[in-house]
């Protein structure tokens, strides 16, 4: 049995809110797999419902090719770290670890080369007979892995790992939980609101928005080519210039005739990414985009600066990230006008979201 | 760091504790005068609570007390103790907070005059069981009280956690459950039992004729309609020691609610 997981038409409502609408996933085996969305898209519940403390009102959880939909958290090949961690205050670390292999009924001296071998994995054998609240945030946060990993289940489920870390220490959990997944060859299914997060440990994300999957795709996927408006917001840093597509490009009022890649015409958001913006003295002629702008605000960033230009019309900016190594040969300074350039290829047209 | 108290609080701080205290002190001291009168002291004698113990009808009363408030005790702390996990757990409604909280508030005598007009109603023949019973009833408020302060102050999601580990819902209770609520249920069972010590009013309304069926704080009653004996200051001094170290013990248990 693996630990496939695959959702079909998944629904929930709670009272007059669907929380979760008609959601079909199919997520690998041994795949680090990330739910991405603001709060109230759904994300937590989904998850609770594969850990079985909610039950779909519509729908089919299959994990390993079994059909769980019914099962109860208990009998589920399925554990989950919460968010708060959920440690149990009144045990110590080992006894903490210790819990769910005594659910299990086995001999005791397995039970405790089980979680000794944890502990240690966890660089945790020194803490065994600490209780959780003797404990600082990153030592609680590896507790609740290994208690969750020591079950050998074949889905973890991690709600928001790392929120209550600081920033630095949130980095090096993010490289951690990666190893420990291709360690563990497990599936692992996190959920994070934080979509630097998502790019930088998922081998795939699903970006839920309003209940419903707005994207499916690797990281690379998401970031070059979102397939929505929406998705293009939400993941990384993004220029929108709004105008109309029609099949020789996205006329914007004021700046012209601007082209990219996309098949749809009326109104439409042409988008790129910062980074893609080259800045330039003269305009560019050999079918590249180019607008013409004056610079209103400068910001170092230590290995870029970003550049905000504002075309002569006033009414949209573009964002431009220049590494600080191209910044030497054409100085930018603040009321100069510049050129923003960048290729057609790297140019998204997308339907405009209503809201 | 230690402050220094303003004299004038100090005073107001003195007389609070005086005119509390004097009286129960007075009647501790008196329980140990040979005399017998609370007019002039004689000298120290245990003599009273000699008497006292040889006394049949106060040590049967006595008997009586101990049964109603272990039993009702008992009953009130597990009953409780699952209507306030079973309340907590689930959506909250003022108004089961408000039935839950009346027991608590409700003159006793109103109580009282409710439960004989209740027993009488089922024909229910009077006795330290009917006791037992009308004490669960108020009992039973007192330990939802407590418990759920300390229900309160614990992440549900550890429930859902132990659920997760395999656990069925009965070992969540017992392994993670109630280790992390005991110290409520515990100062909840304290405070019951003294509180159905003391009890006067509920227990001489339901407890019917007879020797039986007579508690300690009904007896001293019958007793004092003769007049304030010494042998009654010493039985007021004994239950006023247990009520006491009982009292404290509860709220060291209660404390940790608030310190973990």
């Amino acid at each position: 049995m693996t630990g496939g997981v695959q959702l079909s038409d998944v629904t929930k409502r709670f009272g007059s809110v669907t929380a979760v609408d008609g959601v079909s996933l199919d997520i690998r085996d041994n795949e680090l797999f990330a739910l991405l969305g603001p709060s109230g898209c759904g994300k937590t519940t989904l998850l609770r419902m594969l850990a079985g403390f909610d039950m779909p009102d519509a729908g089919k959880v299959v994990v390993g090719g079994q059909d769980i939909t019914s099962w109860r958290p208990r009998h589920r090949p399925i554990n989950m770290m919460f968010q708060s961690y959920a440690l149990f205050p009144h045990m110590s670390v080992a006894q903490n670890v210790a819990y769910g292999l005594e659910m299990e009924k086995l001999p005791r001296h397995e039970v405790r080369a089980r979680v000794s071998d944890a502990l240690d994995g966890a660089q945790l054998g020194a803490f065994a007979a600490r209780r959780p609240d003797q404990l600082s945030g990153g030592q609680r946060q590896r507790v609740a892995l290994a208690r969750a990993l020591v079950k050998r289940p074949r889905v973890l489920l991690l709600d928001e790992p790392l929120s209550a870390l600081d920033k630095k220490l949130r980095e090096e959990m993010q490289l951690e939980l990666k190893r420990l997944q291709h360690e563990a060859g497990i599936t692992f299914l996190v959920v994070t609101h934080d979509q630097d997060e998502a790019l930088v440990m998922a081998d795939r994300i699903a970006v839920l928005r309003d209940g419903q999957v707005a994207q499916v795709g690797t990281p690379h996927e998401l970031y070059e080519h979102p397939g929505s408006h929406f998705v293009a917001r939400f993941v990384g840093e993004m220029n929108f210039l709004e105008g109309t597509a029609a099949p020789d490009g996205v006329t914007v009022p004021d700046l012209g005739v601007l082209r990219g890649a996309g098949d749809i015409t009326g109104p439409a958001v042409l988008a790129v990414r910062p980074e893609r913006v080259r800045l330039s003295r003269t305009p560019q002629v050999d079918g590249q985009n180019s607008v013409e702008g004056t610079i209103t605000n400068l910001a170092y960033h230590g290995t870029d600066v970003s550049v905000h230009v504002t075309p002569p019309c006033g009414r949209a900016h573009i964002a431009a990230r220049i590494p600080v190594s191209q910044t030497t040969d054409t100085p930018l300074e603040p009321g100069a006008t510049v050129y923003c350039c960048w290729a057609p290829e790297d140019t998204r047209i997308l339907k405009p979201e209503t809201h | 760091m230690a402050r220094r108290m303003n004299p004038g609080l100090k005073l107001h701080l003195g007389l609070f504790f005086g005119f509390l205290y004097i009286p129960v002190l007075v009647l501790m001291v008196l329980s140990f005068n040979r005399a017998g009168l609370p007019t002039v002291w004689t000298g120290f004698s245990l003599e009273w609570y000699g008497k006292l113990f040889s006394d049949e009808p106060i040590l049967s009363a006595a008997r009586n007390t101990l049964i109603v408030a272990l039993v009702s005790t008992a009953l009130a702390t597990v009953i409780g103790t699952l209507l306030a996990v079973g309340v907590e757990t689930r959506r909250s409604s003022p108004f089961l907070d408000a039935i839950l909280f009346a027991p608590m508030i409700i003159p006793d005598i109103v109580l009282a005059i409710a439960l004989l007009s209740f027993y009488t109603a089922i024909s229910l023949t009077l006795g330290l069981h009917s006791i037992i019973l009308s004490h669960v009833v108020f009992n039973i408020a007192f330990v939802v009280a407590v418990v759920r302060t300390r229900m309160r102050h614990f992440d549900h999601s550890v429930l859902e956690a132990s659920a997760d580990l395999g656990a069925s819902e009965f070992t969540t209770f017992r392994r993670v459950l109630l280790p992390a609520i005991a110290p409520g249920v515990i100062a909840g069972a304290l405070l019951s039992f003294t509180l159905s010590v003391d009890e006067f009013i509920i227990a001489f309304f339901t407890a019917g004729a007879g020797q039986s069926s007579t508690t300690l704080p009904m007896q001293i009653y019958s007793m004092i309609r003769f007049g304030v004996t010494p042998e009654i200051n010493a039985m007021a001094t004994i239950v006023m020691l247990v009520s006491f170290t009982l009292v404290l013990m509860a709220q060291r248990a209660d404390r940790r609610v608030f310190t973990q």
